[in-house]
């Protein structure tokens, strides 16, 4: 089982799932002979040619509401949105076009695209190259959403996605691109859309996180093991639909929810994990589930310090941990 | 491209049905969906009277426009990806009256949505009408993106999607405009300029007196057509359709019609429009002015008429009675298919 980097993952999941199925395009910005700006699909272009590989108008829009027409008759678009940042003008297409389009049709048309979401802070980004979405979308029903943390899991879900009849926000973190390594299963390797995926064990609290901060918590877990505190690392990895019985099995073991993400605190997805972990696991419960988030500011701010300040880390985690277990 | 490629093509106003080549047969087919949309729409209004629908968002005007233009295509291979209004367009496409009732009603088994939209939300897989949403503009993009699988595919498909006047404000219509321009697609974006957004009238809406002078902008043919003048719409749309077929890329058609009614049920339209205009309207509306052409070309004799009528007549008698027996939907179905169901799930 050959290392790979994330970045690497994800393009073995777009060639294979081309190579595999010529109904599968991809479109968006720079993604054709410059293979996008972060490389994700360099030498797709050259493999499958301009009217699979397009390089779409600088339209958000476009790029998503085309490929819920594409689907329509009969392709799978893989649409990439530049940064999670600039996805915004799609939303329209995304939530009352995309989401709806079975519910809304009786089950008489589907909508089986894969939208490709950069996102994420920490890479000197500021407040429009760093955004987290997952909290817009993983509201709508008939969106899934999926935020993978490692390379396996990047192609996995990748290629799930791009297998399922209907549309998926694919959540990539930007700094994982070129910052994790991991073994990834060659050929069809799918990891299916919906399981979580316990990433540590361990008997004094659970920490839940996904993309990016799914690393931080386990350097976390590591720096609480010498502390002699066991931290069980749970890897959400799809926001929506949400494995509740993989987290309340969690916390029945553990008797406490300490949830990561680096999006803001306020309405975030925590407070879904939070408010289910609170209603259905209540019993199970020592403390009350606690979030570690981005705090509360528009965006993320540039300057290296103020960078520093908003982005959640493995300390930041850890001391949350330790007052958690302390309660 | 070159600057050639954005051309305005004049509409022709002197139309026969001799140079048209069309028959007598197809004349009366035509008369008859014109026709027949009228008196669909008709009973929907009497339906929403009754108590019996809570909401109607009318074709009345419209007629000459949809059924020129779904005349000229392919109805079994082509796409229609329609709006609120497509009445006419959905029965020249397909559908039976009692499909539009059981939207109306709510019922179980409204091919459409199964309930679960207001009416005027038509779609249809089987007849390739794609399924429609409330926000306006955002159907031009899935248009595009249709005929760009259909070029992609080889499938030799073309695309009318409909939309109004106002809706060409939006920020999708340009981007499918632009994407249909820069690929060359086989799409006609067939705009039915009635002069108002609700009550906003078009010189609120833009700043330019006709919406097809925009094509140029995108590369692309724009023409504008008197919808109440039905063959006139449909030569424009087959020359649309043979523009689109020969890979000359798509057309902006726009067809000027009266509105008839209210914007829908829910307006009142004697608190924006002048009485002088409403009359106006009357005197251009697509019905009337095609039923008295054939009458001028002898295709159309008074007993003929009464014939086709009557036909409607029990064709829309039988449909609302159908309709309105049909089972409404139960609230456990509600949470289906909002994603989709595996086999045995």
């Amino acid at each position: 089982m050959p290392e790979q980097r994330y970045l690497e993952a994800i393009r073995d999941a777009l060639y294979e799932e081309m190579a595999r199925d010529e109904r599968v395009v991809i479109l968006g910005e720079d993604v054709g002979p410059k293979g996008g700006v972060f490389g994700v699909t360099e030498g797709l272009y050259a493999a499958f040619g301009e009217a699979r590989v397009l390089d779409t108008p600088l339209a958000e829009s476009c790029i998503v509401g085309v490929s819920i027409g594409m689907a329509a008759n009969g392709l799978i678009p893989v649409p990439e949105i530049q940064f999670a940042d600039f996805i915004h003008p799609a939303f329209d297409q995304l939530v009352s076009e995309a989401a709806r389009m079975r519910y809304r049709s009786n089950n008489d048309f589907g909508c089986p695209i894969t939208v490709r979401v950069p996102y994420g802070g920490g890479v000197h980004g500021a407040l429009y190259h760093s955004q987290s979405v997952e909290a817009f979308y993983a509201h709508v029903p008939g969106l899934k959403v999926v935020a993978p943390s490692t390379p396996a899991d990047a192609k996995g879900l990748l290629k799930a996605a791009i297998r399922d009849p209907d549309p998926v926000l694919y959540l990539e973190h930007k700094k994982l691109y070129r910052l994790v390594r991991g073994d990834v299963p060659q050929g069809d390797h799918l990891v299916p859309i919906g399981p979580a995926e316990i990433r540590r064990p361990g008997r004094d609290l659970s920490i839940f996180a996904y993309g990016l901060m799914l690393q931080e918590a386990l350097q976390a877990a590591e720096l609480l093991s010498r502390e002699g505190v066991e931290a069980e690392v749970v890897d959400v990895r799809t926001l929506r639909p949400l494995d509740t019985a993989t987290l309340l099995e969690s916390v029945a073991r553990t008797n406490r929810a300490l949830i990561v993400h680096e999006d803001n605190r306020f309405g975030g997805f925590g407070a879904e994990l939070a408010a289910t972990i609170a209603e259905e696991g209540f019993r199970f419960l020592d403390a009350p589930p606690t979030r570690v988030c981005g705090p509360d500011v528009p965006g993320v701010p540039y300057s290296p310090p103020l960078e520093e300040w908003f982005m959640v880390n493995a300390e930041k985690i850890a001391s949350a941990a330790r007052r958690l277990v302390a309660y | 491209m070159s600057a050639k490629d954005a051309r305005a093509v004049r509409a022709r106003d002197e139309v026969t049905p001799a140079s048209l080549g069309l028959g007598e047969a197809q004349l009366l087919d035509m008369y008859y969906y014109l026709r027949l949309a009228r008196a669909v729409d008709e009973r929907m209004w009497a339906l929403q009277r009754s108590g019996k629908a809570a909401f109607v968002i009318s074709c009345q005007g419209h007629e000459g426009a949809q059924v020129g233009t779904l005349y000229a295509i392919d109805r079994e291979k082509d796409w229609l990806v329609p709006f609120y209004r497509s009445i006419a367009a959905v029965l020249v496409k397909g559908m039976p009256p009692v499909e539009i009732f059981l939207m109306q009603l709510g019922k179980a088994t409204d091919p459409s949505s199964g309930g679960r939209q207001m009416p005027g939300h038509y779609g249809h897989s089987r007849h390739k009408i794609l399924s429609t949403s409330s926000p306006v503009a955002t159907q031009t993009l899935h248009a595009a993106g249709i005929a760009y699988a259909a070029k992609l595919r080889g499938t030799g498909e073309v695309c009318v999607t409909e939309l109004g006047e106002g809706a060409t404000s939006e920020g999708d219509f340009h981007e499918a405009l632009n994407f249909a321009g820069i690929h060359r697609l086989p799409v006609i974006f067939l705009v039915e300029n009635n002069g108002y957004a609700i009550s906003v009238p078009q010189s609120k809406q833009m700043a330019v007196p006709a919406v097809a002078v925009r094509a140029a902008g995108y590369g692309m043919a724009g023409v504008t057509v008197d919808g109440s003048h039905v063959l006139r719409v449909y030569a424009a749309a087959r020359d649309a359709v043979e523009r689109a077929r020969r890979g000359e890329g798509p057309t902006l058609l726009e067809v000027m019609v009266p509105r008839l009614t209210a914007h829908s049920s829910d307006d009142r339209q004697e608190k924006y429009r002048s009485p002088e205009d409403i009359a106006r309207s009357r005197e251009r509306d697509p019905v009337a002015v095609f039923t008295a052409e054939l009458s001028a070309w002898g295709v159309l004799s008074e007993e003929r008429r009464q014939e086709i009528d009557a036909r409607i007549r029990r064709e829309v008698d039988a449909a609302t009675e159908l309709a309105e027996a049909a089972p409404l939907p139960d609230p456990a179905t509600a949470t289906r298919y909002v994603y989709a169901e595996g086999p045995g799930s």
